[in-house]
């Protein structure tokens, strides 16, 4: 049962992805993939404190008294989102402002708190850091997967650099509208869940 | 898990709020002056936005080159030596809540809820022979949820918006937070501020009957409380506390900044 640290990595990826099998994460997967830097920040910032509060949780998950376990959890997660929020702010002010809310947002991303519930509070420190950069990547996977196809064919550019040239800069590529709308994450997101489940099968839902 | 005893849980809990406050508290102040540096950063943008001067091709500070800032007596209209109140060490918002350099507005004259209006306030110029072609002005007041913070843009006949920009808010995004948006901003161009009797005519969002297109900017959907206090905003600072006088001035001495 005991997986080793590289497994834990690599199954978070692929094999129970936070956004394909357990469905969590999604909000922000709809709201930050219209263009595939602010997707990448946003898939930085989420690995680094899933990471970090999975590690600092599971450190101390002997001094946690079970009664206010969340809340515990919560104050952690929200100071290291803080102070990822000020660090952008400092360093990156433009993408802090495109990003600003969603940022703030991370801590009631639902994978955090998942895997600081669900893994960090039984599980040793170096295998519950493991977890959530696994974790983290793996949302990440799905987030620049998405952002890819949205700001592609939505926008005709990949990282803000011309691709497809539209036809209102004189070229021949019409954008789809659909995908700069964030619904349209939700329709790429089912159907990348839909192909990985055909895929592996296990990951099916019992009926 | 830990053993619990009745106290536990307080300790624990005030234990890491500490910790976490310390954390945070010390990445707040440690990082404030490089934060601070790219607000100022990111004003300069927006004043160059509004003056429709942006070419993000250059840096902002060597685009800032041509804009002249100075500092107008809101009251009179006149402007302010250097000698009296620098333009850079000038803090706009600390002078409205001082008592030498600020005064209290009455609630019949504050319609746009700040309560406090400064004696100074800081102008952009952008000149052509000491002749003004363009007034950047600050304005600021109550949105919906917070206080917009922007500037606009006055075309040399001091009535002409030129352009306008909304550096700081706290609008809901994608609802009052659209005031950001660029095609909306784009609308206020050539708009007229004054009507022919040098009154403040012009009307954001609805109209209530069909007055002058030239007088109009519209409103944004889902905004209309934001848009409302955009439309008190303009009344105030281009009403008499504003910068009414200063303009009325400007205009009567054909632009030119000395006289």
């Amino acid at each position: 049962m005991a997986e080793t640290n590289i497994q834990l990595l690599a199954n978070s990826i692929l094999k129970r992805n936070p956004i394909a099998l357990l469905v969590l994460g999604i909000c922000s997967a709809l709201a930050v993939t219209g263009q595939m830097a602010t997707a990448l920040v946003m898939s930085i910032c989420l690995t680094l404190v899933t990471a970090f509060s999975s590690l600092t949780i599971s450190i101390v998950r002997f001094q946690i008294p079970n009664s206010v376990r969340i809340g515990i959890q919560i104050t952690i997660i929200a100071t290291l989102v803080i102070l990822v929020d000020q660090i952008l702010k400092a360093f990156f002010f433009e993408l802090s402002k495109q990003l600003s809310i969603f940022v703030g947002l991370i801590i009631t991303n639902c994978i955090v708190m998942g895997r600081a519930e669900g893994f960090a509070m039984s599980n040793p420190p170096v295998a519950s850091f493991m977890d959530g950069i696994g974790n983290g990547l793996g949302y990440s996977l799905i987030l620049m997967l998405v952002a890819f196809i949205r700001e592609l064919f939505g926008s005709g550019t990949l990282f803000g650099v011309e691709i497809l040239q539209l036809t209102t800069n004189g070229g021949w590529y019409i954008r789809n509208g659909m995908l700069v709308l964030p619904a349209s994450g939700f329709f790429i997101i089912a159907t990348i869940i839909w192909i990985i489940r055909t895929l592996d099968p296990a990951q099916q839902e019992k009926k | 898990m830990a053993d619990i005893t009745a106290y536990k849980p307080f300790y624990s809990v005030l234990i890491l709020a500490f910790f976490c406050s310390l954390l945070v508290g010390g990445a707040a102040v440690g990082l404030r002056p490089l934060q601070e540096k790219n607000k100022q950063q990111d004003r300069r943008k927006n004043i160059l936005m509004a003056a429709g001067l942006y070419d993000s091709t250059r840096t902002v500070a060597d685009l800032f080159g041509n804009i002249e800032t100075r500092i107008v007596d809101l009251k009179s209209g006149a402007f302010v030596s250097a000698a009296t109140v620098s333009p850079e060490g000038f803090d706009q918002l600390k002078a409205a809540l001082s008592e030498e350099l600020g005064r209290p507005l009455t609630k019949a004259e504050d319609i746009v809820g700040i309560r406090r209006i400064e004696r100074y306030s800081r102008v952009y110029l952008v000149t052509d022979n000491d002749i003004v072609r363009r007034v950047i002005l600050p304005i600021r007041g109550k949105g919906l949820w917070s206080t917009l913070y922007g500037y606009i843009a006055i075309e040399g006949d001091m009535t002409t918006v030129g352009g306008i920009s909304f550096y700081e808010h706290g609008e809901t995004p994608g609802l009052g937070g659209e005031i950001e948006n660029l095609r909306w901003q784009s609308g206020w161009q050539g708009k007229k501020i004054y009507n022919q009797s040098n009154e403040e005519a012009l009307l954001i969002g609805q109209k209530k009957d069909q007055g002058e297109t030239i007088h109009h900017v519209d409103g944004l959907s889902g905004a209309t409380l934001t848009i409302q206090g955009v439309d008190d905003i303009i009344s105030f600072w281009f009403g008499e506390h504003g910068f009414k006088p200063f303009l009325t001035r400007l205009r009567e001495n054909g632009g030119r900044i000395d006289g």
